[in-house]
């Protein structure tokens, strides 16, 4: 049975009516038209649907809508502030680290999750975190070149 | 080698769909500039389609003509000064919309940024047989430079006829037309303006030579990329239209099973939602997906299942059911293998086996379709948009006039998305419902329901002299196809031949084709044989190479990696690799780490020089080659698809294991431009040679011979 419920997404708040157990994602893209959150696999398994949700970095696919209740989601199109691109954003289009770009989203949404609990993380906590991110087309060295570059001008700008 | 080529070239790669006719063009020249508003138009068309008299320089006036039908690409500069580009192409990833809008701009003399291009679009495109074999930069670039360039003397003759001056003194830059004598000068824009005129010329040869190049070449970020990070870009699976219901498909059993009883009652009487039964499709369409999935469940279907081959008997299958390969198209001869191998101081037998594959872009197919007044109109993710176009035009008994297919860039492909099936999924249910509809495939579909890459068998008899030179080379690839089956070095006596087996799965094209295996098996075993000649791997494909352009590859390899290496660790090892396909040419350099104890094995670093004559965008062409590497790791190293009785076993991403992260090494792409040369397409070839590259590793590692792909999809344990 549909349920109603408040959520809130880039700062804004929601009334939305789902039966409690449908996955966050499909709220996001269907009733929100937050279509940058990626379908790849609905399994949790391929991080392109990651968001964040109180500022932790999880599976959209795997979060029933209930769950998001109470707590702050932002998606990717919440990263952006008064046309200014995050600097994990504007880190990606400069390392040009990406091809097809359907995992963009998840990766970048991963990467700001680390940055945040991370501000400089070693190659290797990079690698850990996005091993749940898949890329198929191989953009992954250009990725980790991206966080890293991020890191870096996020600190530089003492956020 | 010419004859080789003459023989094999006619029959289309068995695994690339095949092409379909030329069609007709329908939008006449006065529609063309109705829909686009006035301005200057440039057309290329099929050089045999022109008549006899009319010669590139032509300026012919085209009043009240139809558009000829062999039109491939054109161009157009409007009253504001966009120039718009039009080829039926499709943006996947492999970055066509930068490196063909620095072609124009280049050509053209406009800033990058005042370049758009219109893709893949049936009703606003010229027909294209579709996006692959990696022939959009060889055709399309050199396209685009032939109409910027007519485009750029049509708008000098419009400024001298203005001014009354001969063209000849008249200059081009900065998308205005200058005279140097008066200093007057106009834009491209106001030259446009008001004017509705157009010219055809034949597809040739690129008339300014890479040296002279000003943007293309240079490595300028993909076009949009701010609607890209910004979650912006709208893919196919985005799209919403109004009223859209939401469909899922009915899936059989496994493949081949038959429907044996059905019952939609419950389903049917839930609201809001459709339930389509035509033939063997049964389908819904629901307000929401949420809503499309419980009215699926709901539907009680039993199935007759039939027994089928299983992986784990594939390959014996594959040798047993090989068509008598008595064609000739297949086969190629020369010399005396007998001669050759009783010329030989060693011999080597060997057999190669390659699994199965899935392409798994991260976009799974996807379409929306939308019936207007008998009309249909599909977005979908296809390589193939006109062939998508005809078989729905088909498969609704509709003229292909009524359809129209749009192709919105695309997440990914890697030659797995030909086919039609989420466009024709969408249409029935759009149909259905009188509402659009649509359609996007869950992962265990795109895993189970799309069509793989061939597996094959292969096997190599070959000779070599005591001091390393090749006698003779017999190789017989069954089911995986002929891309790259021919041998690059030097054999007098060889024997080469595909054998034709009926298909087990559902199989297509695949990123190189059936290079990747034909290179596997080729490239180890000259491994083996460099071995039993006891000469250095590098040293044993040198002396039997003369193509320069392949020597020049390996040469670059071996340089960057510092080749030969020692070893310095234990379980470390090297191994390299060589080939060329498709007009372009690659040499891998691989190095990995093998512990024994647990049977990790690791790829610690690559090393991969690429050739593809004159680089268009460096940027982009780095991206396409390391992308390769890491993507051709995974059917090298773990990749394969397993199955039994038409069941597919693994068909998620946690049990069908791609490269992530942690697989990824260090890795550095070796860009040989040759501005020299036609640029070649870059999008297959630097994938053929990661495989043997990393299996001769790791017989240089462990003194194991791994003949088999995926060569250690469970480690590499000490027996």
């Amino acid at each position: 049975m549909a349920k109603a419920m408040e959520i809130e997404v880039n700062g804004k708040h929601y009334a939305v009516s789902y039966p409690a157990d449908t996955p966050l994602l499909d709220v996001l893209r269907d009733e929100l038209s937050l279509t940058g959150t990626k379908y790849g696999c609905g399994e949790g398994q391929c991080g392109a649907c990651t968001v964040l949700i109180g500022g932790a970095p999880k599976r959209s696919c795997q979060i029933p809508v209930s769950a998001a209740v109470a707590k702050p989601v932002t998606t990717i199109e919440g990263l952006e502030k008064e046309a200014k691109l995050h600097p994990v954003q504007q880190a990606f289009l400069d390392a040009g680290a990406f091809q097809c770009a359907f995992c963009t989203s998840g990766m970048l949404m991963s990467s700001v999750g680390l940055l945040q609990k991370n501000a400089n993380p070693k190659r290797e906590e990079i690698v850990q975190s996005l091993q749940g991110n898949i890329c198929r087309c191989g953009t992954h060295p250009r990725i980790i070149e991206a966080v890293q570059h991020a890191a870096k001008m996020m600190q530089e700008r003492g956020r | 080698m010419s004859t080789m080529k003459e023989r094999f070239a006619p029959e289309p790669e068995r695994y690339e769909f095949s092409a379909a006719p030329m069609h007709q063009f329908e939008l006449a020249r006065r529609d063309f500039f109705k829909v686009l508003g006035a301005g200057i138009a440039v057309f290329v068309v099929a050089k045999e389609a022109l008549p006899a008299q009319e010669t590139a320089a032509g300026s012919r006036s085209f009043h009240n003509e139809e558009l000829p039908k062999e039109i491939t690409s054109w161009l157009h500069v409007g009253e504001d000064g966009v120039v718009t580009g039009f080829t039926g192409k499709a943006e996947m990833g492999q970055n066509i919309r930068t490196s063909i809008s620095q072609t124009i701009a280049d050509e053209l003399r406009v800033p990058f940024e005042s370049v758009r291009l219109v893709l893949a679009d049936t009703t606003l495109t010229p027909f294209d047989a579709g996006t692959f074999g990696s022939r959009t930069t060889p055709t399309m670039t050199p396209q685009f430079r032939r109409v910027a360039e007519a485009a750029r003397n049509l708008l000098i003759g419009v400024a001298a006829k203005e001014w009354n001056v001969a063209p000849e003194g008249l200059v081009a830059a900065d998308a205005k037309v200058t005279d140097p004598t008066s200093k007057r000068s106009l834009s491209y824009a106001e030259l446009a303006r008001g004017k509705t005129l157009a010219q055809n010329l034949p597809a040739e040869d690129p008339i300014t030579p890479a040296s002279e190049w000003k943007i293309a070449g240079k490595p300028l970020p993909k076009v949009d990329g701010r609607a890209f990070v910004t979650g912006r870009h709208q893919y196919t699976s985005d799209i919403r239209l109004d009223g859209m219901l939401y469909g899922k498909v009915l899936r059989p059993p496994s493949f081949g099973a038959t429907l044996t009883s059905y019952d939609d009652t419950a389903a049917k009487a839930m609201t809001g939602v459709t339930v389509v039964r035509d033939g063997d499709f049964i389908a819904v369409a629901a307000p929401s997906a949420h809503e499309a999935q419980k009215a699926l469940d709901a539907i009680h279907t039993q199935w007759k299942e039939v027994p089928q081959v299983p992986s784990k008997e594939i390959f014996s299958h594959l040798k047993k059911n090989a068509e008598p390969s008595s064609n000739e198209r297949f086969r190629r001869q020369k010399g005396s293998l007998e001669e050759g191998l009783a010329a030989a101081a060693h011999r080597i037998d060997a057999t190669y086996n390659v699994a199965y594959i899935a392409h798994a872009p991260l976009e799974p197919r996807a379409a929306v379709a939308q019936w207007t007044d008998g009309k249909l109109a599909v977005w979908t993710g296809t390589q193939r948009p006109f062939a998508n176009r005809d078989e729905l035009a088909s498969v609704f008994h509709i003229p292909e006039s009524n359809v129209r297919v749009i192709v919105p860039d695309t997440g990914a492909a890697y030659g797995g998305k030909h086919t039609s099936d989420a466009a024709i999924e969408a249409a029935r249910l759009a149909r259905a419902t009188g509402k659009p509809v649509k359609v996007v495939w869950t992962r265990e579909e795109e895993f189970t329901w799309a069509y793989f890459r061939p597996a094959g068998v292969i096997e190599v008899s070959s000779g070599v002299t005591g001091d390393g030179k090749l006698t003779a080379w017999e190789f017989h690839n069954y089911h995986s196809g002929m891309s790259g089956i021919e041998t690059p070095y030097d054999v007098a006596n060889q024997l080469t031949q595909y054998h034709q087996v009926p298909l087990v799965l559902r199989s297509g094209s695949y990123r190189g084709l059936a290079a990747t295996a034909n290179h596997f098996a080729r490239e180890t075993h000259m491994d083996a044989l460099a071995r039993v000649a006891k000469m250095d791997s590098l040293e044993f494909r040198l002396k039997n190479l003369s193509d320069v352009r392949m020597r020049a590859v390996l040469e670059a390899a071996a340089k960057s990696c510092g080749w030969p290496r020692k070893k310095t660790q234990e379980g470390q090892g090297f191994g390299l690799a060589c080939g060329a396909e498709k007009g372009s040419y690659v040499a891998t350099c691989a190095e990995v780490a093998v512990d024994r104890a647990s049977g990790s094995v690791r790829v610690v670093r690559v090393v991969e020089a690429f050739e593809c004559g004159a680089i268009v965008n460096p940027d982009g062409l780095r991206n396409q080659v390391v992308g390769a590497i890491i993507q051709g790791l995974g059917g090298a190293l773990f990749e394969a698809v397993e199955f039994e009785n038409g069941h597919i076993k693994n068909p998620h991403f946690s049990a069908y294991r791609v490269p992530r992260f942690r697989d990824v090494p260090e890795i550095e792409a070796v860009l040989l431009d040759r501005k020299d040369l036609p640029s070649a397409g870059a999008g297959e070839t630097p994938i053929m040679t990661i495989a043997p590259a990393v299996g001769n590793a790791l017989f240089d590692a462990t003194g194991i011979r791994l003949n088999n792909l995926p060569l250690v999809p469970n480690g590499l344990r000490a027996a």
